[in-house]
């Protein structure tokens, strides 16, 4: 790896900053009669997850070359996870692979939104509003979803959620919504201190100075644990608002649907293969999903946990050990409720004509034909009510069934 | 060097930062968008807060009382069955609600007010006449009321008055000590083993008035403390109608002539003092020192000589005329022409996000942002106020948490989109570099928070 100074390494352990907005209702499912009751959790990750490196497509003839000094193998000190005889899963992520064994967890992969731009911002608004363009609706497809549904009991407070944090486009519209956030300061996560750290050394060089000496400084600070109990950063943070989550999912009152948002995915430089920036917030995400699984417990097997990313990342590596924005990447599913043990895709290969638009990985599977058809068959949303309310213009669409238990 | 963008000098170097649409509405002449405020309003919009001397009183019996209630529980301890009964009192003290009230209202206006450059000169002559929260309940519970009563109705007035009503404020009095300060040769001082207390009298020649290198000697020091004493308060506990107001206790007072400056005051009573305070008012000395002082807070950390010479000037061509020398600092060329070099403060980093966002945190979390970032409201570290230079706040810490403060408003706006809002803002005076690292960022959030800790937002 280029990085780093010793003490600017802790800093970039790091990379996600989280929220959790959760439905103020505990409503009863149409499935509640036959003893589930579900739980449906979303983590979206901003900034565009790299499906290649996440699922690698170890028996893709073209995958090694174009990936070159980021590529993973099913050899080599840290050797990518086997799924099966053609994607592996990477090394940072024990936790799904186990999941993934015992058939709790799935991939789907070369799947997309409908966005083919590249702007995270406009990215994220079609992949949260669930409309098939940007600047739509302020509303998310999951507070439409929650419309649909007969709320039951009001979730009971536990002194845990408020109003006040920022709530996800996802969640956001009539459905009343509880937002979460842990209360101390949040640390700004190190992608974003490099990102204005590159801007003062171009523009403000008295700035950059002071600027990367308290980077520099903080990192001596916490490793000698002069911080004490101060804010988090990363993917502790990661892990901590997961166990919040998934504290407050598990109570009998408490609330059945929410989404998260982890930052830090957007790996222009040093995302790295088996270690790197990448394998730092992907092992983030895998303990929070453990977490999650730890703390649900016995709601555990009624669960879906879906993970999804505005798009992918360039299938070729780029000039600073990382990848730049593409369109088609992996979606997770994980959760007792999953029928698991499967990679789900129409895969279109990686040959220079087989890529979008010569660069990326072509979507071949609609991310929204995915989450239709988690929602009818762990929810019980009828065709017409996705159709209607939930992903307007997505009729072409079709649910993909079989993915819950 | 070319000419920095001039609405950006008007909204950054003599206001709180833009707000929406405030580009386009001084984009024509943001010259006369800042002139245009001299001489208005200068009172705190919409504020409906007590007096200093009622904030006082109240602050008082309500401490009387917390003592007695303090006093009851230490000799009664809590019966098992009752568990809600607790060792100590639990509401929050009168004075910390005056004072958060206080807080409140500035920061309202910091993000409303239409006439920034007033709430900016509020803030350098409030943190001139520095006073400090955490002295004693008396000053918690009166420094937005120092600063409403002595501060702002004499920013576009006369030096000579704000010195006064500074120097006899309750808030002064009692952070600088003077209250209990005693003339010696006094009544009181005759039956009393208290005595002089140098504070406030030191402190108005070294920082209201000469400045440290004004030109006088520690017998200027004492004596004018001599002639300061019996300036004190009407006792908060003992008086329902005048406690917690400025009086004049003759028999505190120092009896005879005192030198001050190779000058006699003959005065006895309080109008002593008020003679020597008109004199300082007027001494080249603090003229000097209040134009080196402007011009550093709004121009440079090292402003321009000759601009400091003018403000000299006005300031003494005119007796101590604010509204003079502030319009001499608007119309000065070196203020249309010198870089934004200077960094915002933390009052004025929250205030340009305040402006910025349209949605700010509650009060109590926006006090803790400043005092993360090291300046929290009314509580300088020394009555010398908060500093006012680029090294104090663009420390390597300062900017750590500058930069999470920064994020955690991100966060609380992710739902603005960072490059239309760095459009509105910032407008042409965004550079590419920091419109192509908005643009590039991983997510609204991230995006917001470059454009709040780039160069063009932190510069004033």
């Amino acid at each position: 790896m280029i990085d780093c100074e010793a003490t600017l390494s802790r800093r970039s352990l790091l990379g996600a900053s989280a929220t959790l907005a959760a439905w103020a209702y505990a409503p009863r499912f149409a499935f509640a009669a036959q003893g589930r009751d579900a739980r449906l959790v979303t983590i979206i990750l901003r900034g565009a997850l790299d499906g290649l490196s996440a699922v690698p497509p170890l028996g893709d003839p073209d995958y090694a070359a174009l990936r070159a000094n980021i590529a993973l193998s099913r050899d080599g000190a840290s050797p990518a996870l086997p799924l099966d005889n053609f994607f592996g899963l990477h090394p940072a992520m024990p936790n799904f692979a186990r999941l993934y064994a015992s058939r709790q967890a799935l991939v789907v992969h070369a799947t997309a939104t409908s966005y083919r731009q590249r702007s995270h911002f406009d990215g994220q608004d079609v992949l949260e509003s669930g409309m098939a363009g940007p600047g739509a609706t302020d509303s998310g497809w999951m507070n439409r979803m929650l419309q649909t549904l007969a709320p039951g009991e009001r979730i009971g407070q536990h002194g845990g959620l408020s109003i006040g944090a920022t709530t996800p486009l996802i969640m956001r519209g009539k459905a009343p919504v509880l937002g979460w956030a842990p209360q101390s300061l949040q640390r700004t996560d190190e992608d974003t201190l490099s990102r204005v750290l590159g801007l003062y050394q171009n523009r403000d060089p008295r700035l950059a100075s002071a600027l990367s000496a308290g980077m520099a400084t903080e990192g001596i600070a916490s490793r000698s644990g002069m911080r004490g109990k101060g804010p988090q950063r990363g993917v502790d943070y990661m892990k901590q608002i997961s166990a919040g989550a998934a504290h407050l999912m598990a109570s009998h009152d408490g609330p059945r649907v929410a989404a998260l948002a982890f930052d830090g995915w957007d790996t222009h430089f040093n995302e790295g293969g088996a270690t790197g920036a990448l394998a730092r917030v992907l092992g983030g995400l895998d303990d929070s999903i453990a977490t999650f699984e730890t703390v649900l417990g016995p709601v555990w097997k009624d669960t879906v946990i879906l993970v999804a990313t505005e798009f992918g990342r360039t299938a070729r590596v780029n000039g600073t050990v990382g990848t730049d924005h593409g369109t088609g990447t992996v979606a997770l599913l994980a959760g007792g409720a999953v029928r698991g043990g499967r990679v789900l895709a129409d895969w279109p290969g990686l040959k220079p004509a087989q890529l979008y638009e010569g660069r990326d990985l072509a979507p071949t599977t609609d991310l929204r034909a995915v989450i239709k058809g988690v929602l009818a068959d762990h929810l019980g949303l009828s065709p017409e009510t996705m159709r209607r309310n939930v992903f307007p213009g997505s009729d072409m669409a079709a649910p993909m069934r079989g993915l819950i238990v | 060097m070319s000419s920095p963008d001039q609405a950006l000098v008007a909204l950054h170097r003599f206001g709180l930062g833009a707000s929406a649409g405030a580009l386009a509405r001084i984009a024509a002449n943001p010259r006369a968008s800042v002139l245009d405020q001299l001489g208005q309003n200068t009172g705190l919009p919409g504020s409906n807060l007590p007096t200093s001397d009622a904030a006082i009183r109240t602050a008082r019996m309500d401490e009387l009382e917390r003592q007695d209630e303090r006093k009851r529980l230490a000799v009664q301890p809590a019966a098992m069955d009752e568990p809600d009964a607790k060792a100590k009192p639990q509401s929050r003290p009168v004075a910390q609600t005056i004072y958060l009230d206080e807080a409140t209202a500035r920061f309202s206006a910091f993000a409303t007010t239409q006439t920034p450059l007033i709430e900016r000169l509020a803030l350098f002559w409030s943190n001139h006449f520095a006073v400090a929260i955490n002295k004693a309940p008396v000053v918690r519970a009166s420094a937005g009321a120092f600063e409403r009563e002595a501060i702002r109705p004499f920013i576009f007035g006369r030096f000579a008055d704000m010195l006064r009503a500074a120097s006899q404020h309750p808030a002064m009095l009692v952070y600088l000590d003077n209250y209990q300060s005693i003339g010696p040769d006094s009544r009181a001082g005759e039956r009393n083993q208290r005595g002089l207390n140098e504070n406030l009298a030191r402190e108005i020649l070294e920082l209201h008035t000469l400045g440290v290198d004004g030109g006088y000697a520690q017998e200027d020091v004492t004596s004018f403390a001599r002639i300061l004493t019996g300036w004190t308060m009407v006792a908060p506990g003992d008086d329902g109608f005048f406690g917690g107001r400025f009086t004049f206790s003759p028999t505190r007072h120092e009896p005879g002539p005192q030198m001050l400056l190779g000058k006699r005051y003959e005065q006895t009573g309080v109008e002593q003092g008020v003679a020597a305070l008109d004199d300082l008012a007027r001494h080249p000395s603090t003229a000097r020192h209040i134009a080196r002082k402007l011009a550093r807070h709004f121009i440079s950390d090292d402003p321009p000589q000759r601009l400091v010479q003018e403000l000299q000037d006005t300031f003494a061509s005119t007796g101590g005329d604010l509204l003079a020398v502030t319009g001499a600092l608007l119309k000065a060329p070196e203020s249309w022409s010198a870089p934004l070099a200077k960094i915002r403060s933390p009052q004025l980093f929250l205030a340009a996000l305040a402006r910025a966002a349209q949605r700010r945190p509650e009060t109590p979390a926006l006090l803790n942002q400043l005092n993360l970032l090291g300046q929290p409201l009314w509580q300088p570290a020394g009555p010398n106020g908060h500093p006012d230079v680029e090294d104090a706040w663009a420390s390597p810490e300062g900017m750590v948490v500058r930069m999470d403060i920064a994020m955690q408003w991100a966060r609380f706006n992710a739902t603005l989109d960072p490059n239309a809002l760095t459009e509105q803002i910032l407008g042409k005076a965004a550079t590419r570099e920091t419109r192509e690292a908005v643009a590039r960022a991983g997510s609204r959030a991230q995006g917001l928070a470059i454009l709040f800790m780039s160069p063009e937002f932190q510069r004033c």
